[in-house]
């Protein structure tokens, strides 16, 4: 069993270690985790997909305010943004938030080309995030299944 | 909301929830912080409620400044002279929220008798130093910038507690953990931080001097604990999201006001 715990620690440390690395968390994660302990031992995760569903309900709202037939209105388009980019920053989605940054330019100039690109990069960085961040806690059952305690990676 | 607006509710452990939406205020007891925590983002309130938790407080986290008016009683003209104080210890608040913002809401705190003296935090996602000036300057007790972090909610808890019940001793241990203390302070005349006793009349005149504030201790322990340079910043550049200098003393000022001393 020690073996098994060994080797899947090792897993969960380097992969959890590349999503820092390949800049899909920040700080602001590592943050969260302080936050969970036996008591809230899902904290983390729970966090994490009230997340996802402010994406999908944001994404939602930006993509009916872009669809207009006739003239966008930015500043309602801005507005979801800019909840999003607050949401992903406390939760350390770095991508995400990199993303809502630029997207919040574009709303400003009123760019609707550069609001449509942001759009659908947004939709898909998330949904990566989501599955990554899916694998790793699956890896954090597994260790915790094998009577195995998650490693403390901070990036 | 109980019959006479809400605010007996919270003095008795038997009224486990308000119904104001969705919010629940947990029983209370006396010695216990208990915190307001108003942000429009479902993912933010349940951060910063947990953070504040963790730092052992209660809390209640509402969605807006309507509703955190409407838990404090404010949201009517009819202030009743006969309603029990309700037990907020602090009121940490976002910055950009629709309707009222996290400003307007601090407003109409610091304009209410009842809750002018319960210290408002603002928290914000831009370091914009005109709307952190215009909050201090409005009242606020300090100004966070997001996302907010264990160790800025630490600080915090610190200079709460600092002005609930506590002894002297404990008071200077706790300071020397929150306000960011300048580098140019004149040491002040008691350099025996256990003299603590002295008046403060004896102190040099400073930026820090505050009458109204009870213990020396402002001004005896924290010349002595390590001081942190990036305070020095005019601008709160770094996440710690420090005050103007010149800000401090206001805000020490404040939480010396004797209504957090009872």
């Amino acid at each position: 069993m020690d073996a098994l715990v060994a080797q899947l620690q090792m897993q969960y440390r380097n992969y959890t270690a590349s999503l820092y690395q390949q800049g899909f968390l920040d700080d602001q994660f590592t943050e969260l985790k302080k936050l969970q302990d036996d008591a809230s031992p899902d904290f983390v995760a729970e966090v994490l997909s009230l997340f996802f569903e402010d994406c999908v309900k944001l994404i939602g709202n930006m993509a009916r305010a872009l669809d207009q037939t006739g003239t966008v209105d930015f500043s309602q388009v801005g507005a979801s943004v800019h909840q999003l980019k607050g949401s992903s920053s406390s939760v350390g989605a770095k991508r995400v938030k990199g993303l809502c940054v630029t997207f919040k330019e574009y709303c400003e100039a009123n760019n609707y080309e550069g609001c449509v690109r942001c759009l659908q990069q947004i939709d898909i960085e998330y949904k990566a995030l989501k599955t990554k961040l899916q694998d790793m806690f699956n890896l954090e059952k597994q260790i915790v299944q094998a009577g195995g305690k998650v490693p403390q990676v901070d990036n | 909301m109980a019959r006479d607006g809400g605010v007996s509710c919270l003095r008795s452990s038997e009224m486990m929830s308000v119904g104001i939406g969705k919010m629940e205020s947990p029983p209370l007891e006396l010695d216990e912080v208990h915190v307001l925590a108003v942000d429009d983002s479902l993912v933010d309130r349940i951060v910063i409620e947990r953070l504040l938790r963790i730092t052992s407080c209660k809390v209640t986290a509402v969605d807006s400044g309507w509703r955190a008016l409407e838990f404090l009683g404010l949201d009517n003209e009819k202030a009743s002279a006969e309603l029990d104080r309700l037990k907020v210890d602090l009121i940490i608040t976002d910055y950009c929220m629709p309707g009222m913002t996290g400003y307007e809401l601090l407003k109409k705190i610091k304009e209410s008798s009842s809750f002018r003296q319960v210290p408002v935090v603002i928290m914000s996602s831009e370091n914009v130093l005109t709307r952190i000036d215009r909050c201090l300057e409005e009242g606020a007790e300090d100004f966070l910038l997001k996302p907010v972090k264990l160790a800025d909610v630490k600080r915090l808890r610190s200079y709460l507690t600092r002005d609930v019940k506590l002894s002297n001793a404990n008071k200077r241990k706790l300071l020397e953990h929150s306000v960011p203390i300048q580098t140019s302070l004149p040491p002040p005349s008691s350099p025996d931080s256990s003299d603590s006793s002295r008046p403060l009349t004896n102190s040099p005149e400073s930026s820090d001097s505050s009458p109204p504030l009870s213990p020396v201790e402002i001004f005896s322990s924290p010349l002595s604990s390590p001081i942190d340079d990036e305070d020095d910043d005019v601008l709160p550049s770094s996440p710690e999201s420090s005050p103007t200098p010149e800000e401090s003393p206001v805000r020490r000022q404040k939480m010396g006001s004797p209504g957090l001393l009872d």
